[in-house]
């Protein structure tokens, strides 16, 4: 029990996805304008993490013992083709939550946190429970660090800034003080 | 079907539309990997052979792909090439494979690759896509050195593995940590912003009285 708390807050804060490890950086850049479509990110981004989790773990329990070199080409089929069953299930079920999630559900194939997150749980030996858990405190992980920065951006909108320092560098510059706040938190685990 | 030389198909990757600087992509690499030199290298090295094998194969079967498939098609190629990599990577470099991780797998990802078969090697010959390759390639990597080169004099006060500075020099530890490779990229992005800007006011500002000079510069900005 103790280890899957360590595994989640790491996920979380310690080495949060987005913060500390860079990865998913185009929808925190593309997406923090405002604090409602970060939400709705960051619920999409959870549910694809979930399932990508559990179908790597299938695959490297069942499938890739036999061919270990094959692991990249599988993980990217079945992360593309998971996204799009995803797709066609929300669209079939609930067409409002469908529209809701618009653009950002097809975006996520192509975003380094889905395949980040297969490979770290390969490279770390995870199993189906640790897995789980690994992905569920990377993507609220992923939503804390977008949502913190919606409200950034939100606030930002309103100050005066000069004209060199306009969109994508002031951002970063924003980031980086998020970052070191993050890194705050490397002290939680060895005073625990 | 293109109407650009073969040099611009070259030379406009490198810096007018740089990669990472410019044309924003690639940037988990870019910010993850940088803290030293020689991991930036490395991965520039790793991601220039993915480009230029998997943009060299894209154009040679970019007639018998359906387009409905393409984009899956090109990430096999991409993955394939990735892998061969990463194996390579591992026999070759045992140290900087472990340093860089699960970043040199996520080179599949990198949409500078994808970007640049979707945008030009599915629809040029094979010499102009190699071309537009190795020019993307040197641009990405002027951007991973740049970003090197500042982490890791600043953050360990050396330069692959040289130490640059005097032996009172302290480190500034943070530019080698995630928060660094923000602070980086930010800093490089204001410096060029600036820098544009700069060049913009005085294109703009002779223009009124000096004619002249005003039409060398466009004959220079149109290069």
């Amino acid at each position: 029990m103790a280890e899957l708390a360590i595994i989640f807050v790491s996920a979380l804060l310690i080495s949060n996805f987005t913060l500390a490890m860079f990865l998913g950086l185009c929808p925190f850049l593309g997406v923090s304008k405002q604090i409602p479509t970060a939400l709705r990110m960051g619920a999409a981004d959870i549910f694809v993490l979930t399932l990508t989790s559990v179908c790597a773990w299938a695959l490297n329990t069942y499938v890739l013992p036999h061919a270990p070199y094959l692991r990249l080409i599988t993980f990217i089929i079945v992360i593309a083709s998971l996204v799009q069953i995803v797709e066609m299930v929300i669209k079939k079920l609930s067409p409002t939550l469908f529209r809701e999630l618009g653009i950002y559900l097809p975006l996520i194939t192509t975003n380094c946190a889905v395949l980040g997150l297969a490979m770290f749980q390969t490279n770390r030996g995870y199993g189906l429970i640790e897995g789980l858990v690994f992905a569920v405190g990377a993507g609220l992980g992923l939503t804390l660090a977008l949502v913190m920065m919606a409200s950034l951006r939100e606030t930002l909108d309103l100050a005066d800034v000069p004209k060199v320092a306009q969109g994508t560098a002031l951002v970063f510059l924003v980031a980086g003080c998020l970052s070191l706040a993050f890194m705050g938190f490397a002290g939680l685990l060895s005073a625990g | 079907m293109s109407k650009t030389t073969a040099r611009e198909d070259l030379v406009r990757g490198v810096w007018r539309e740089n990669p990472v600087l410019v044309q924003m992509l690639g940037l988990c690499p870019a910010l993850a990997v940088t803290n030293t030199v020689e991991n930036s290298l490395v991965m520039a090295a790793a991601t220039t052979f993915v480009l230029l094998c998997s943009s060299l194969l894209v154009s040679l079967v970019r007639r018998i792909v359906p387009g409905q498939v393409r984009i899956t098609t090109y990430i096999l190629i991409i993955a394939t090439f990735v892998t061969v990599a990463d194996i390579g990577l591992e026999a070759l470099l045992p140290d900087v494979h472990k340093a860089l991780g699960a970043f040199v797998a996520l080179i599949v990802v990198n949409c500078i690759i994808l970007g640049r078969q979707e945008a030009f090697a599915s629809r040029n010959g094979v010499w102009r896509s190699l071309l537009d390759a190795a020019g993307t390639s040197v641009g990405f990597l002027i951007a991973m050195l740049l970003m090197g080169s500042v982490r890791e004099i600043l953050g360990s006060g050396t330069f692959l593995g040289h130490a640059v500075f005097g032996k009172n020099f302290e480190p500034w530890v943070v530019m080698v940590l995630p928060p660094g490779g923000f602070f980086t990229i930010g800093l490089l992005l204001l410096a060029l912003a600036w820098w544009e800007r700069r060049k913009a006011a005085r294109l703009a500002a002779p223009a009124a009285g000096a004619p002249a000079s005003e039409t060398r510069e466009l004959v220079g900005g149109a290069r």
